[in-house]
């Protein structure tokens, strides 16, 4: 294992996020901000409680899962699809790494990132609205699992795109809708039987779901289904790469 | 005896050296997913401690021979072995032996030169050392730069800049693709420099270039590929003596009305306007003609005010070899 590679590539993505901070930190917290205002403060107030939760309350774990999935699709697509438009990425082809010191290295800063910019919304919802966390250690774990497999899909864009348009489809077209029609900003009960069926199909309703359960103890799947279907993506991230390594997809000819 | 004696040692020691090649290529192929034969079947083996140059036009297949030993194309077929280890198979062994510089000025514009060499460093698996960056640096005259964003520098540095990335992780075998690819004249001297400074320190040296002139310039030996082929693998010296054709050229003080028939042995040329003789020999004969010629000259009472020669550029050479195959 060449640690030292594994080491270099996870700091210098992390500096990059150092010199972006206004981008990659600042403006998730105040675009945040303005969800919990708008939805929290001025809709909220209309609404109530949703199953016995404020509702500024209610949607804390949604925007903290839109944004978590937002970042670690589009820091670990950006970061290996960086290399590969500017050039760079013939020293990483050509140094002494395997593929999984690579890919540990780049979705490891990915996730990092994300998970930080997940706690930090979580404290900037924590000055808005009564968050409580019903069991903290489940609450890591799926923000965690989430993390490494969304910044695993990321890669798999950044490895596959040929353009920026192709890097940005999924995280700017395909993210929000399925967060937004995820049960983020409601529960599913409160939708008439036939979309409730959909929802089911939308592979984002778990992960909020179970997410929200990790809080409130409220949940529109089983907790435990929820964490099954982590693992399936996480599964399915990991064939996809490795598929990738063995045959060299667009990275080595 | 002592000839014989001689020329035993001699081919002992060459033997010895051809022996462990550092880098070994073998029947090596590359076809691209496009169907586009890149290579078709090379084989080469690369001396430690030489400077050898591929020379060939664009496309001729010397950036996928280069990226096949550095391990960024898969080959086809055939083995590539870095002192004795297989780049495929002992990837990390091979690799960590190399260090490559691309032909692109392929930079992260916006990291500093200090950050990007000591990235590099650390991806080859090298521990920190600090000392050996700032000794790489200030070797290739970056040190004060070391603080700049290579956005900030010009292109003669940013080429400089990689180089000392592919030197940050002391590599035995130094690639250079096309290094001074539109590089003025001034820049192109540096360059050289650099490579003629690299070699003292013992690092062996490809480069690959489509510039005769350079591989003239710095090279120990000449390999020319066209067409996915390795056409000619050479001594430089060697290659041109043997190909080397060398022209003699005698202004004469008054104008020659024929050649007398005396010197008709010599292959000369009377030129149009009748004041000057030109003579093609071999450069690689040992008993040249000139003499006898400038003995006949004088005997024919012919006259001449001054005289230059010209030995045939390894352009000359690479053009009949080029256009020969094509």
């Amino acid at each position: 294992m060449n640690v030292e590679a594994v080491k270099s590539i996870y700091m210098f993505e992390m500096a990059r996020m150092r010199r972006t901070i206004l981008q990659s930190v600042i403006s998730p917290v105040i675009t945040t901000s303005l969800y919990f205002i708008v939805f929290g403060t001025a809709i909220g107030s209309r609404i109530q409680t949703v199953e016995g939760v404020s509702y500024g309350a209610f949607i804390t774990p949604g925007l903290i899962m839109l944004t978590l999935l937002t970042q670690c699709i589009g820091n670990g697509s950006i970061g290996i699809y960086f290399p590969k438009f500017t050039g760079t990425i013939y020293e990483i082809l050509s140094a002494p790494v395997s593929m999984t010191e690579i890919l540990l290295g780049y979705v490891g800063a990915a996730a990092t990132k994300g998970l930080l910019i997940g706690l930090i919304i979580l404290a900037t919802a924590s000055f808005f609205v009564d968050v409580r966390i019903a069991h903290p250690f489940m609450m890591a774990v799926f923000l965690v699992l989430t993390a490494v497999t969304f910044s695993l899909f990321g890669f798999i864009i950044g490895v596959w795109a040929r353009n920026f348009e192709q890097l940005n489809i999924v995280p700017m077209l395909v993210v929000p809708p399925l967060t937004f029609l995820g049960g983020s900003f409601y529960s599913i009960n409160m939708l008439p039987p036939f979309w409730q069926t959909v929802s089911h199909f939308n592979p984002v309703l778990y992960l909020v779901s179970g997410f929200r359960w990790s809080f409130y103890e409220i949940a529109d799947v089983n907790p435990v289904v929820s964490l099954g279907m982590i693992g399936l993506f996480l599964l399915i991230c990991l064939s996809v790469i490795g598929w990738i390594f063995k045959t060299g997809y667009r990275l080595r000819s | 005896m002592d000839y014989i004696w001689g020329c035993l040692r001699k081919s002992v020691l060459q033997k010895k050296i051809s022996m462990t090649p550092i880098v070994s290529v073998r029947k090596l192929t590359k076809t691209y997913g496009n169907g586009f034969e890149a290579l078709k079947g090379v084989d080469l083996d690369i001396e430690e401690g030489e400077i050898l140059a591929l020379l060939g036009p664009n496309g001729a297949g010397k950036t996928t021979l280069i990226s096949i030993i550095c391990g960024i194309v898969n080959p086809s077929s055939g083995t590539v072995l870095v002192q004795g280890n297989d780049v495929v198979r002992d990837f990390r062994k091979t690799r960590a032996l190399i260090g490559l510089v691309p032909q692109e000025l392929t930079t992260d514009q916006f990291e500093t030169v200090w950050n990007t060499v000591r990235f590099s460093r650390g991806v080859y698996g090298c521990k920190p050392n600090p000392d050996l960056i700032e000794r790489v640096l200030k070797d290739l005259s970056l040190w004060s730069k070391k603080d700049n964003m290579i956005r900030e520098l010009s292109g003669g540095m940013k080429r400089r800049v990689l180089i000392a990335k592919a030197l940050s992780h002391e590599p035995r075998v130094l690639f250079l693709d096309e290094p001074t690819a539109g590089v003025d004249v001034n820049l192109r001297r540096e360059m050289w420099q650099v490579v003629e400074k690299l070699r003292e320190s013992g690092v062996t040296i490809i480069l690959t270039t489509h510039y005769i002139e350079e591989a003239e310039e710095i090279a120990d030996r000449v390999g020319v590929i066209n067409g996915g082929e390795l056409l000619l693998l050479e001594d430089k010296k060697t290659l041109m003596k043997k190909l080397g054709r060398k022209q003699l050229r005698l202004e004469l003080t008054e104008p020659l009305a024929a050649l007398p028939p005396s010197l008709e042995p010599f292959n000369l040329v009377l030129s149009d306007d009748r004041m000057a003789l030109m003579h093609e020999y071999h450069g690689e004969e040992a008993q040249g003609s000139v003499p006898a010629l400038l003995n006949a000259l004088t005997r024919e009472n012919i006259h001449f005010r001054d005289l230059s020669t010209r030995q045939s550029s390894l352009e000359d050479i690479f053009v009949a070899l080029v256009g020969e195959k094509a």
